[in-house]
């Protein structure tokens, strides 16, 4: 427990750091790990082939953000990082996903295992209907967490950590549907760092938020990045360029380019890519 | 040319507006008939017997002689069977429609059970009554207890709780649970703590509507043939017991006038029961609605 | 960078590793479809018993008396001491009366009401009004059965004094009464689903309300509305502590409506409350009964499903 308040004190003063450091921080990836090394990955939904020959490498502590227009596969492909598109009971897979050296469509991977160390925050803000408390409580204790003391710890943190404490520590019992959408949002995100986990994927996080609150969520995702992997999908542009390290651009379910973002924006080598983000489409 | 003539359109608007206004005052009738109808049913039964309610009504045995007669056993009987259907019913309706809902596939066998479940619905009580007769009666040797009466029952709103059941998961928005599988959560802890906490509003009204359905039902209850007029309470699952409507029937059936203010009697606490059990349904459904 | 690399050794991950009861929790995931399925299997088990039930029975029963006897006989007379009969006909006959006089009150006076509560009701009335429907099908059938005998008998008598104590009028009306509720409900769900851009290119026209209602609303939702009327009419069929208690017990094969009939569910309950033995004919003879019931009910239901299946309109 004492260890755990330390990693609290740990957390803030990351917060505090990446903050300040924000400007100055380049993408020097070569000394980064992978955390999804994606193979020549394919995905049908039926017969169609919404995914072609994907391949990304995709590396620790940074923000990675995944563009393109409808369509493009682009959800279907954050989707398949922790095996959220098996819901869909038409989907085939080939090709490998490799989340830390091993490939998670491996039969023997646990899909739960995955979702435990691989959080996601929704398009639209899903709280449960039950309170703040109990919202932020539910991934520790389908783990087996029953320790209040423990819980009320990983609850203010979690709270802490998607920077809401302040705005709700007061009613911590009450159902978090009467919050606002942004303030839900960021329950959600909350909920996603109780269980600490090592990657995060946001898909559209702020696509159903008004824009003082996409600006909040988009300030935690830079906060957040020292501490976790993430992986963004947006439609857009200006908040991929604004928030992340790498972009990979998708048309018609293949990756037409990935580089980092200042060059993706700056100088991209495809065309498609340059007509993309010139608005030319899309 | 003109095809139609401006004063013949006129003319023929008056009288179309009349045929309009008469129909509508014709079709708020037929809907206010069945309104009077209720009303007149209300008022009759309640004017018939309201004299005979007293304390003795509920304290007293069923009675050859009307002034004696009361519905101690039956309210009691109905009570402790409704304390059986209801758990029976619920695990077997909720189960069904989690498996439906949640489990099964997209194929003939699910196709075959869907279609099993409609057409058990149309099954007349009567027939079920036939059903429990040989099996729980006769078969598993329960006799003319409560729980044989408990079981067919049972069987019989089951349809009724499925179909609701279904209704109160299927309304539950897949971003919730998305929500749960996203944290690592398994299937089943899904449908536990997400899925059947937003449902069970639902869930409980359709069982309780169906419960008191049970609770109004007499013909399976005489096929199975259990007793009328009883002189003790039941004891236990396998004693012998009696209902509310099964002592109306009783009543209603006799040839002495007196007993049809007895019966009136019965039917008012019956109604009483009704009602309380479809208000606690509505406050349900109206404190918990709508919540996404 | 490497400190913060160490840092992501979680320790909330680590209670996670910990305390993960991971055979447990595989094992309730294996185990709760099985457990489920077999829960469903219930329902299908409760056809396949009744199924048996009826069936079983029901060859016991033709053991005994002969199929062509049964099903054309038209003299139902099973407690005749030495020389039983049971030709079923005349037990129909009474059923259909009782389903013909339910369906003419309920199915004008359910699809009318089904048109004012789509069509002409405002939204307010509508939420007073549907309400005092669902109550009126909440109305258990003994007593609408005691309302039929002690009210609605009488009322009769005094209009057509020819009219006996037990007659298939008065239980016929109630049924109707209580099938109602059913008729106007569906009806009404199957004339909202009709889109309003359907409505309002009539009313554009000039059309009114009325003419909009029948001429456009009204075949547009037909399939709904006869649905509703046949699945209406098996209920009515299958409804039996009416037509026990008002009804009476004296199965005749004619076409009067004012004298005592008997139903196939009245027969079943009078041999029920009665103390036929188990094992006699009379006892079996329920179960074949019973069956000739569950054949009706079935096919009307089935065409129910197939009517609004087959002719489910698009919008």
């Amino acid at each position: 427990m004492v260890e755990l308040k330390n990693k609290m004190t740990n957390n803030e003063n990351h917060i505090n750091k990446s903050s300040s450091q924000f400007a100055g921080e380049t993408n020097n990836a070569t000394d980064k790990n992978s955390v999804f090394l994606t193979k020549n990955f394919n995905l049908w939904y039926g017969d169609h082939h919404a995914l072609k020959d994907i391949n990304l490498d995709i590396k620790e502590n940074e923000v990675t953000a995944i563009i393109g227009p409808s369509g493009c596969g682009k959800s279907t492909y954050i989707k398949a990082l922790n095996r959220m598109v098996e819901l869909v009971p038409i989907v085939k897979t080939n090709g490998e996903i490799n989340y830390r050296g091993r490939n998670i469509l491996d039969s023997s991977y646990e899909v739960e295992e995955l979702r435990t160390r691989v959080g996601m925050v929704f398009q639209k803000p899903n709280p449960f209907p039950k309170s703040i408390y109990d919202n932020i409580a539910y991934g520790p204790r389908i783990h087996g967490i029953k320790n209040k003391k423990i819980l009320d710890e990983i609850v203010e943190k979690s709270l802490r950590g998607a920077a809401i404490w302040d705005e709700v520590k007061d009613r911590l019992n009450q159902n978090a549907y009467g919050l606002s959408g942004g303030q839900q949002q960021r329950i959600c995100i909350a909920r996603c760092l109780a269980i600490e986990p090592d990657v995060i994927l946001m898909d559209e996080p702020t696509s159903a938020l008004d824009p003082i609150s996409t600006l909040k969520v988009e300030e935690l995702v830079q906060e957040l990045k020292d501490n976790y992997s993430i992986i963004i999908v947006t439609h857009n542009m200006q908040q991929a360029a604004r928030i992340s390290d790498k972009t990979a651009f998708f048309l018609n379910g293949e990756v037409v380019e990935f580089d980092n973002t200042d060059k993706i924006f700056s100088t991209p080598r495809d065309q498609r890519t340059e007509d993309y983000i010139s608005g030319r489409f899309g | 040319m003109k095809y139609l003539n401006d004063t013949t359109v006129m003319k023929r608007m008056k009288s179309r507006l009349t045929m309009n206004k008469v129909w509508k005052t014709i079709f708020l009738l037929a809907t206010l008939l069945a309104l009077l109808t209720l009303v007149i049913l209300l008022v009759r039964i309640v004017s018939q017997g309201a004299a005979h309610l007293s304390l003795d009504f509920f304290n007293n045995f069923g009675s050859r002689f009307p002034e004696k007669a009361g519905i101690k056993a039956a309210l009691i009987g109905s009570i402790y069977l409704m304390l059986i259907i209801a758990p029976v019913s619920m695990i077997l309706g909720i189960g069904t429609a989690i498996y439906l809902e949640e489990y099964a596939k997209k194929n003939k066998f699910t196709d075959f059970i869907r279609m099993n479940i409609s057409n058990l619905a149309g099954v007349p009580s009567i027939v079920f009554g036939l059903l429990g007769l040989t099996i729980f009666v006769r078969m598993l040797y329960l006799g003319k207890s409560l729980l044989a009466a408990g079981f067919t029952m049972s069987l019989l709103i089951l349809p009724v709780i499925i179909v609701a059941s279904q209704e109160a998961i299927r309304a539950v928005p897949k971003d919730q649970r998305e929500a749960s599988y996203g944290m690592g959560a398994t299937k089943w802890q899904t449908i536990v703590r997400v899925v059947l906490p937003a449902a069970i509003p639902g869930i409980l009204t359709g069982s309780i509507l169906a419960l008191s359905r049970a609770v109004g039902e007499t013909a399976p209850l005489v096929v199975l043939g259990i007793p009328v007029i009883l002189q003790f309470l039941p004891d236990g699952l396998l004693s012998q017991f009696t209902t509310l409507p099964l002592q109306l029937y009783d009543w209603a059936k006799r040839p002495q006038e007196e007993f049809q203010y007895v019966a009136a009697a019965g039917i008012i606490v019956l109604m009483v029961l009704l009602v309380i059990m479809n208000s606690i349904a509505i406050f349900i459904r109206n404190k918990f609605s709508k919540r996404y | 960078m490497a400190s913060q690399g160490l840092g992501r050794e979680h320790s909330v991950q680590d209670l996670i590793a910990k305390s993960r009861d991971k055979k447990g929790k595989r094992f309730v995931e294996k185990l709760m479809p099985i457990v489920l399925v077999t829960i469903a299997l219930i329902s299908v088990l409760t056809t396949v018993g009744i199924l048996f039930t009826l069936i079983f029975e029901t060859f016991e029963f033709f053991q005994r008396v002969s199929i062509t006897d049964y099903l054309f006989g038209t003299e139902w007379l099973p407690f005749s001491g030495s020389e039983p009969l049971f030709g079923v006909l005349p037990l129909v006959l009474g059923t259909l009366k009782i389903a013909v006089i339910a369906a003419c009150v309920a199915v004008p006076l359910g699809i009318a009401a089904a048109i004012y509560l789509s069509e002409y009701a405002t939204d307010k009335t509508r939420r007073i009004i549907k309400p005092v429907l669902e109550v009126l099908a909440g109305v258990p059938t003994i007593v609408y059965g005691f309302f039929a005998l002690t009210f609605v008998t009488p009322m009769l008598q005094e209009l057509i004094p020819s009219l006996k104590i037990f007659n298939a009028l008065s239980p016929g009306i109630v049924v109707g009464i209580m099938i109602l509720p059913m008729i106007a409900s569906l009806s009404e769900d199957a004339m909202s689903s009709v889109p309003n851009s359907i409505r309002e290119g009539a009313l554009a026209l000039g059309a009114t309300k009325l003419e909009v209602s029948l001429k456009v609303v009204l075949p547009a939702a037909l399939s709904g509305i006869i649905a509703s009327v046949v699945l209406a009419v098996s209920r009515a069929i299958g409804e039996t502590m009416i037509v026990s208690l008002a009804g009476g017990a004296t199965p005749t094969f004619d076409l009067n409506v004012t004298g005592s009939i008997q139903t196939m569910t009245a027969y079943i309950v009078q041999v029920s409350s009665g103390d036929a033995g188990y094992g006699t004919t009379i006892y079996y003879s329920i179960y074949a009964v019973g069956f000739t019931l569950f054949i009706f009910t079935l096919i009307m239901n089935l065409l129910a499903q197939y009517i609004s299946k087959r002719f489910r309109e698009e919008y």
